[in-house]
């Protein structure tokens, strides 16, 4: 492929500049917009040693240029808070968003899960839940692909360091939105989510815990094969996501305990929770990139 | 040490501490009989909430027999004097929970923390303090970091909002000297108006004593619970404390002698886990371990064919918070793989 579609990145913090490292290897985007709000922010001084174009003036900054630098896709890494704004903007400019905060104003994706029945129904929009959901809704799917759940839990464990401002400050958003997605992408009838914040040193690499309650008796064989399945097509992105225990079958209660290691490209390796988070949103972006590009050919 | 004509509010636990020893099923007439009684006696706050706090009801904590806000409502309208608290962990309940509570007329609301994490209560401190509640925060496992870190997060929480601190002694592990040099220094350096308090574990069978070095270092609110019945070998038991305050002169304000009946002929009677510092319980306290581990622990070993204290050295190894109750089986089933490697 010789034409890269081209995006932009709004938020310099630490999500952001992991993005941008993993999108820098992509063969199908091309990361040209660094947006941030602080002049004196670290992120935007190393975009801009990478070469690309930075603005500390936030979404407003960037407005002027979205055409003339054709960027057609963007990364929201900022907050929940201000994503509809930002979201709104780049609308008007027939911008697609793939959202990495839980403002959850366009529909949850899940890539392993249902990325692939998200194409073709050309959303602007689509969100990337939580860290703690893009870790764990893909074994409950890996249930629920197999037999009804009636209800699905989920507890992530995340190194105090990874914690960043935002979920501390909106520790409710996390909660509210990864049980929704456990319910809608996961599959399970009710969905509840527990996030753990752990200050040990050195930093524990993220854990999850995956409890799902079958409807009738767990059929053992079949999830156990489901399961690897997912762990495996999660592998693709993210090479660090280990299934460390499990399946236990208990009654009808299926768990799965597992670790997420990070690649480390910019944030440390026990930092799992927010590598998966990027690189679910590189994987999103890169499938939108492909049809549109796809669309343009034709 | 003289404690002669000290005021202190306590605070019992049974209702919320002591849902964990009872696996979260006491029932509603369970939760009425009792803190009727507490109330009856002179209790003046008295805690009612799953034992993990609002929305604590999960496969990872288990599910109560009845909903929080069915405790709630059963519970609340029956007070003639005492007051009914609420414990909200964020990351496990919202300020959903928050509202519910407040919409069932419970009066404290008690946001807690690991210790070193007070940054993520804001939105709920804030919430209670807006609703004009009694808002606590509650930094717990307290013991594992040093005074002056802790200062720094308790500040945290008071400006959210919080009238009053906790040190919180979650596993049952720290020693006077280690209650007065936390108590003692929120009470010198935060707002004079700002409450300290404490939550002892009674691991060690220190519950009292540490109590009592914490009212001597300033707290003004200390936890217990009748009977004791609380996480781990329970907390500091409450009807002893008393007897305890009263010889030495403090005011508190509960009738001793009821107080006792209740512990006795109401709570004793009802746990179907017998509260007391058995070999688990202690070594939560030696090692530092979240108090309510200890029943999961016992059944991890049961089931994995593991020694309970052994899976709890591990978990403190590992430097487990409270909330990771998961930890629990994952740890089993490494230490049961890593048996069968030898």
């Amino acid at each position: 492929m010789t034409t890269k579609l081209k995006a932009a990145i709004i938020g310099s913090g630490n999500i952001g500049t992991d993005l941008l490292y993993k999108a820098l290897r992509s063969e199908i985007i091309e990361p040209v917009w660094m947006v941030g709000i602080d002049p004196a922010s670290e992120g935007l001084k190393r975009a801009k040693e990478l070469g690309l174009k930075t603005t500390s003036d936030g979404v407003k900054g960037l407005e002027p240029h979205i055409d003339d630098d054709e960027v057609r896709i963007a990364w929201d890494a900022t907050s929940a808070s201000v994503h509809e704004s930002n979201n709104d903007l780049m609308k008007k400019h027939d911008v697609k968003m793939v959202d990495l905060t839980p403002a959850a104003i366009g529909p949850f994706c899940v890539p392993p899960v249902n990325l692939e029945a998200m194409m073709g129904r050309n959303e602007q929009n689509v969100n990337m839940v939580t860290c703690g959901g893009q870790a764990t809704i893909p074994m409950v799917a890996a249930v629920s692909r197999v037999q009804p759940v009636e209800y699905g839990e989920i507890i992530a464990t995340v190194a105090s360091k990874s914690a960043g401002p935002g979920t501390r400050k909106n520790i409710d958003e996390f909660t509210r939105t990864t049980a929704k997605g456990v319910e809608v992408v996961g599959g399970a009838d009710r969905g509840k989510a527990i996030i753990i914040i752990n200050p040990a040193e050195p930093p524990l690499i993220m854990r999850d815990t995956i409890h799902c309650l079958t409807k009738d008796p767990p059929k053992e064989a079949e999830i156990i094969e489901s399961a690897n399945q997912m762990v495996a097509e999660v592998q693709k992105y993210v090479p660090g996501y280990t299934l460390k225990n499990g399946p236990v079958f208990d009654g009808n209660r299926v768990s799965f305990f597992m670790e997420v290691e990070g690649l480390g490209d910019f944030l440390p390796k026990y930092a799992g929770n927010l590598d998966i988070m990027t690189a679910a949103g590189l994987r999103t972006a890169e499938l939108i990139a492909e049809e549109i590009l796809r669309a343009e050919a034709a | 040490m003289n404690l002669e004509g000290k005021k202190v509010t306590l605070h019992d636990m049974s209702l919320r501490d002591g849902m964990h020893p009872q696996r979260h099923q006491l029932t509603t007439a369970q939760m009425v009989e009792v803190a009727t009684a507490l109330d009856e006696a002179g209790v003046p706050l008295i805690e009612v909430s799953h034992g993990d706090g609002l929305g604590g009801g999960s496969v990872n904590y288990g599910f109560p027999a009845a909903s929080d806000e069915e405790y709630l409502r059963a519970v609340v309208p029956k007070m003639k004097k005492a007051k009914i608290s609420a414990l909200l962990l964020p990351g496990i309940g919202t300020v959903d929970h928050l509202r519910m509570a407040h919409d069932c007329g419970v009066h404290t609301i008690r946001v807690a923390t690991h210790c070193t994490e007070a940054d993520v209560s804001e939105q709920h401190i804030a919430l209670g303090r807006k609703m004009d509640m009694d808002t606590v925060g509650f930094l717990m496992m307290a013991h594992m970091i040093p005074a002056e870190e802790l200062l720094v997060q308790a500040k945290l929480m008071e400006s959210y909002g919080a009238n009053c601190i906790y040190i919180t002694d979650s596993a049952g592990y720290m020693l006077p000297d280690h209650v007065i040099d936390r108590v003692g220094i929120l009470r010198r350096e935060l707002e004079a108006d700002t409450e300290v308090g404490f939550h002892g574990h009674h691991n060690m069978h220190m519950g009292v004593a540490n109590s009592l070095a914490a009212i001597e270092a300033g707290a003004a609110r200390v936890d217990g619970s009748a009977a004791g019945m609380g996480a781990g070998a329970g907390n500091t038991p409450l009807e002893i404390f008393v007897a305890v305050l009263h010889r030495m002169g403090v005011e508190t304000g509960i009738d001793m002698w009821k107080l006792m009946d209740v512990a006795e002929d109401i709570v004793y009677p009802l746990m179907t886990h017998k509260v007391r510092a058995d070999r688990d319980s202690l070594t939560l306290g030696y090692a530092g371990v979240y108090s309510s581990f200890l029943l999961f622990a016992k059944r991890a070993a049961v089931k994995y064919g593991l020694k309970s204290t052994d899976i709890l050295v591990e978990l403190g190894r590992l430097k487990t918070v409270g909330g990771q109750e998961d930890m629990i089986e994952d740890v089993a089933l490494d230490m049961k793989k890593a048996g069968a490697a030898e």
